[in-house]
């Protein structure tokens, strides 16, 4: 039985009919292909205007049409617009195609007769296909209310509390043991030169207290089984050595512990810490972690200081590692950046050179709860530095390593400075190579440190070295530039230099991806949907990304994406359920013996194997329709909608133009 | 008098980078020739042999198979598996006398518009420089086994 | 000619090695079932008769034909159009009727190679080269011999077929089977499958009736039974052993595999496959565990014959059958040689 396929052919004003013959196209269609069964064949201005549906819509019920296929711009933009078209008109939207003769024809394309024939061409290869389509119906799923959100930095913060306030549970799970992220161990924020902890911590206390986030610190995803909705996630809670429910933080277990250790974490190496400790005084949760692998108990079972002191008896070197597992219906990622490692570049000295700072080493020496109360001093610990470098774009711009920009490193710069100024009133020179501040107040912010009397250095750096050769820089670190605006070598003798280091994805994020399921850039940041558009959602349905780890932005921008993550959850849980595109796999049970070749190929898990039967099945909720096991089954057993065997085959024939003569019969 | 050789190439996309990438290279309006035919899939894993060798059966002179950069797959893994195939049926392509600038992969991520149509224009110019490929019963042995009616069978 | 009111039978070969013939024997008694209920008219290896005698009788008198072997030469080509005229059910019957079996994999080379192959090796003495002459001239008149083709075909590249039976040979027990249908069909107790389909065979793959343990697939090297002592229960593919069983369509009990020796594809592609190399391709291409483009390439040094690896009996039938001269080219070629 042949179909009864509608063709249309858009001109997109003078986008397509500018280039191609779209009046001879749909002639051409209504001629050659009417024996495919294309009863009807128009050209129209623009197709996706209310006018142009309505012509759809008419056809279909007037002329009984059981296909369409519509030649204009990208799937990507209008797909959507004219399957709903075909469903207002009765018409099952997976029986509609369209057929890329703009961005793929006439925008590309210059000879008017060879783009003509290609639209040929192509709407050849959309009637063939269009044929072999079936009706389809979307796979509909339930949302579980509860959300899982990972992270526990400032726009997993503002995610976790949007989404708590609106009245549904949240899970917010951090490797550290507390929440703040790296905005925590700043001291000021630009360019309003807010005290990072006085803004942060009020959010990190409502986290604490809110009755709907369930918050697990030092602990970390290992497994996500499940799909949008109904996902299964398994959480390894490490031990801390303390029993939280006995636990007041009352610290005395911290200040009884006879230990130290340098912390290179929260301090960046900085300072130290002892055995069993909170990262910072505002922790959140305020239960104290202990450093197994330092302890003087586990290492040679003397000492127990902690547990001697503790008023509750929470100590408990005999707790366990636990796995925990819990039901989410979303996930948002919000696991942040790794600072570039300034060592990579040991023309800048940083290790070898003692007064060479690392940006996160210099926020923790002007942090008042830093290792030296906010004195910026040298490495000695005493002297006021009087002479000071600040180096831009260390680790970023930079084909040796970061060809990005890291957005914050500029701003973050002129903050250095400003504080530089401000409290030791040194002398302070900035080499950058370009200005970058386009956030709210941060142009104003420059041109104050431009008043402040900062030196502004435009150049790379070429090293920094304490190897004297003129007078006047023995002594001293020696930042040897040229200094493009006057065109000149410089070299400037410094008591301190300051690293701004780039930014970079955490070591371990192409492994935490692929814990979720969802994909890195080349550079390893985790890709949005649409750059543009939707930079919050993945390609995986359900599970979203909020703040650095999408890519480096300053703090508002964080916070933005973190609560717009949260937006975009609430919406999901509100609703109910989802209506997922039904392009899936699905095995025939007769024709598959049971090789097995297809279990292994699916990074979803979608394919099980039934031993009793020796057959293999896919489970459409996981199968995400890539079509890889339709492809590699031997037998030929796994078939796949809207991208089988025979509508890619036909798609073929139809675009080589040999269903052009009648097929004989 | 004959006509120049113009190269049918059928290239092969996936919905996620490459297409996306040749969506680019339309929205940016840069020029390439007309001779490639794009087919859309979902990803490069759904590239069956199957389809290589019937899209040269059936009278294309080049196949381009395209899909995510390694590592960059919007499934994860799959173009690991594209990859794999081609790298085998380039061998047995070239036991069969194909040369094998006529069948090419190219990786290309969304945002490299320009870079796959400069892969498109490279490509349709060695394909031009190549010739037809010259499988003479294109279509005649591709097309399945003639089918004869019903029988009757005597009783 | 005498007829005796029982429906005709006949069964020839073409470009094939007499394999076919033999599994028809030896299906044992039932082979009185065949003699009983049609009169054999034309069967080279078990009667004697002549081509005259065919072509004198009338068209579609044969009920049924097996007809086995590739289509190679210009006898095969007329045996296979005179057997098409005179029969009503044609079957093409064998591996290399089906797919072109393993003749086809000439078709990898060329005539003249492959005439060089079989008379100028080295165990052979033929200093001047002679090769085999189309015709030649003695007293007696001129003898002529079948021309041979540049290609390899399937017996439906050159005529339509009716059924297809695979296998190489196809299993005495389908055959006894199929044998059986037919018989009850001219008796009207039965009715034949759907004209094109491929009888005697299932509708899954070869792995279905293997009783070897099968995992996920790892691929990590490829490897031959000679090399190595393997591993009596496991999947011959997880060991690294190119068995084709997986793209095979099934019928067979997968006696190959079972007894260690890898399965060369010999019932052919699924109902499903257009190109049966392919399919396995793909399959064992997708499983090779590493995500290194020259890790693979090593891999894939392991099979240092991918064509004939994964095609073994197949070539004929497959998509890559297009790279070879059209019929036309050929039989022109043939003529003016």
């Amino acid at each position: 039985m042949t179909e009864k396929i509608g063709v249309y052919v858009c001109h997109c004003g003078s986008n397509i009919a500018g280039i191609v013959d779209v009046e001879g196209v749909a002639k051409w269609a209504a001629e050659r292909l009417a024996h495919r069964g294309v009863v009807i064949a128009r050209d129209y201005k623009f197709m996706c205007s209310s006018l142009g549906q309505e012509l759809i819509e008419k056809d279909i019920k007037e002329l009984g049409l059981t296909r369409v296929v519509v030649a204009a711009c990208s799937p990507h933009l209008h797909e959507q617009t004219f399957r709903t078209a075909c469903a207002r008109a009765g018409l099952n939207p997976y029986l509609c195609e369209l057929v890329s003769i703009r961005e793929q024809v006439s925008w590309v394309h210059t000879d008017k007769s060879a783009a003509t024939a290609k639209a040929k061409a192509v709407l050849s290869g959309g009637v063939e296909r269009v044929i072999r389509h079936a009706p389809l119906e979307p796979l509909r799923v339930p949302i579980h209310p509860a959300t899982l959100v990972v992270g526990g930095g400032i726009a997993g913060i503002q995610a976790a509390l949007e989404i708590a306030d609106s009245g549904t549970p949240v899970y917010l799970v951090e490797r550290e043991p507390s929440i703040g992220g790296h905005m925590a161990q700043f001291d000021k924020t630009f360019p309003t030169l807010d005290c990072s902890a006085c803004i942060l911590t009020p959010k990190m206390v409502s986290v604490g207290t809110h009755p709907n986030i369930t918050l697990m610190t030092y602990a970390e995803v290992t497994n996500v089984d499940g799909f949008v909705g109904n996902f299964e996630v398994t959480i390894r809670q490490k031990p801390r050595y303390v029993k939280v429910d006995l636990c007041t933080g009352c610290g005395v277990c911290e200040e009884k512990c006879p230990k130290k250790v340098i912390d290179d974490v929260f301090e960046a190496g900085m300072g130290q810490r002892k055995i069993i400790y909170r990262p910072f005084a505002q922790a959140v949760p305020k239960y104290p972690v202990l450093d197994r692998e330092n302890c003087t108990y586990f290492l040679k079972g003397t000492c127990k200081a902690c547990e001697k002191f503790c008023p509750t008896e929470a100590i408990d070197f005999e707790q366990k590692a636990e796995d925990i597992t819990i039901q989410v219906g979303n996930i948002i990622l919000a696991t942040g950046f790794d600072l570039f490692n300034v060592r990579r570049i040991p023309q800048y000295g940083f290790g070898r050179l003692p007064n060479v700072f690392s940006s996160l080493e210099f926020e923790r020496l002007c942090n008042a709860a830093g290792p030296t109360n906010g004195t910026i001093v040298l490495r000695d610990g005493k002297t006021t530095p009087k002479t000071v470098g600040i180096i831009h774009c260390v680790g970023s711009r930079d084909d040796n390593f970061n060809a990005y920009c890291s957005s914050i490193c500029c701003m973050q710069s002129l903050k250095f400075a400003h504080l530089v100024r401000e409290r030791t009133g040194a002398e302070v020179y900035n080499f950058y190579i370009d200005m970058r501040a386009p956030g709210k107040g941060y142009e104003e912010f420059y041109h104050r440190l431009l008043e402040e009397g900062v030196h502004f250095v435009r150049g790379k750096v070429a090293e920094v070295s304490d190897f004297a050769r003129l007078p006047g820089e023995e002594g001293h670190l020696i930042v040897q530039v040229e200094d493009t605006l006057i065109g000149k070598q410089r070299r400037i003798p410094l008591d301190m230099v300051i690293l701004s280091a780039g930014l970079e994805p955490r070591h371990d994020a192409k492994q935490v991806a692929k814990v979720f399921g969802i994909s890195c850039s080349a550079d390893g940041w985790y890709i949005e949907k649409h750059p543009k558009l939707d930079p919050v959602a993945t390609m995986t349905e359900g599970i979203y990304i909020a703040g650095v780890v999408q890519g480096p932005k300053d703090i508002p921008a964080s916070v933005a994406q973190g609560a717009a993550a949260a937006a975009r959850v609430m919406g999901r849980i509100q609703q109910k359920e989802i209506a997922l595109e039904p392009v899936r796999a699905s095995i025939d049970e007769t024709r598959c013996s049971g090789c097995r070749i297809c279990n292994a190929l699916c990074p979803f898990n979608a394919i099980l194997y039934h031993a009793d039967k020796a057959v293999s099945e896919v489970n459409p909720a996981l199968c995400q329709g890539c079509g890889t096991c339709v492809a590699a089954c031997p037998a030929g057993a796994i078939s796949g909608t809207v991208f089988s065997d025979e509508q890619v085959l036909s798609q073929l024939d139809g675009l080589l133009l040999r269903n052009l003569q009648p097929v004989e019969a | 008098m004959t006509e120049p050789f113009e190269p049918v190439i059928i290239g092969f996309t996936c919905n996620w980078c490459s297409y996306r990438a040749a969506d680019l290279a339309g929205t940016a309006r840069v020029k390439y020739p007309p001779n490639v035919r794009l087919i859309r899939l979902m990803c490069s894993g759904r590239l069956d042999p199957t389809f290589v060798l019937k899209a040269l059966a059936s009278g294309a002179d080049g196949v381009m198979i395209t899909g995510c950069h390694p590592g960059e797959c919007h499934y994860l893994e799959q173009n690991y598996k594209a990859m794999r195939r081609y790298q085998l049926l380039k061998r047995m392509l070239s036991q069969m006398g194909v040369e094998p600038g006529r069948v090419k992969l190219v990786w290309a991520s969304a945002a490299e518009g320009v870079r796959l149509a400069s892969e498109i224009t490279k490509m349709v110019e060695e394909i031009r420089a190549l010739g037809p490929l010259g499988w003479a019963t294109a279509g005649a042995a591709a097309a399945l086994p003639h089918k004869s009616a019903a029988l009757e069978v005597p009783a | 000619m005498t007829t005796n009111g029982k429906p005709k039978f006949a069964m020839d070969w073409a470009a094939g090695c007499g394999g076919c013939e033999i599994a028809v024997l030896n299906i044992h008694e039932k082979i009185l079932d065949v003699d009983a209920n049609f009169e054999v008219v034309f069967w080279p290896v078990a009667m004697d008769a002549k081509y005259k005698d065919v072509e004198a009788m009338p068209d579609q008198s044969i009920t049924l034909c097996l007809l086995n072997g590739a289509i190679r030469n210009s006898e095969n080509q007329q045996i296979a159009e005179l057997l098409r005229r005179k029969s009503k059910i044609l079957v093409a019957f064998g591996s290399c009727a089906c797919e072109g079996g393993f003749p086809a994999l000439s078709n990898l080379t060329t005539t003249a190679e492959t005439l060089d192959t079989a008379f100028s090796t080295v165990s052979t003495d033929n200093p001047q080269k002679i090769r085999p002459q189309p015709s030649y001239a003695v007293p007696e008149g001129v003898l002529e011999i079948p021309h041979m083709y540049s290609v390899v075909r399937s017996l439906d590249q050159v005529v339509p077929v009716d059924y297809y039976m695979p296998g190489c040979p196809p299993e005495s027990e389908q055959i006894a089977a199929v044998v059986e249908l037919v018989i009850k069909a001219l008796k009207g107790e039965a009715t034949l499958p759907a004209a094109g389909s491929v009888i005697g065979a299932g509708h899954s793959t070869v792995c279905d009736e293997c009783t070897r343990t099968r995992n996920e697939k790892k691929i990590t090297g490829f490897t031959r039974i000679q090399d190595f002592r393997q591993d009596p229960i496991l999947c011959l593919l997880e060991q690294g052993i190119l068995c084709n069983g997986p793209a095979t369509r099934n019928g067979c009990s997968a006696r190959c595999p079972i007894a260690g020796v890898p399965c060369v594809g010999c019932y052919g592609p699924t109902d499903s496959a257009r190109d049966f190399g392919a399919r396995l391709m793909s399959a064992v291409a997708s499983v090779i565990d590493s995500t290194d483009p020259q890790e693979i390439e090593r891999i894939l040094d392991g099979i240092p014959d991918p064509v004939g690896s994964f095609y073994h009996t197949n070539l004929g039938g497959s998509l890559l059958q297009a790279s070879k001269p059209t019929w036309e080219e050929d039989q022109h070629a043939a003529h003016h040689d």
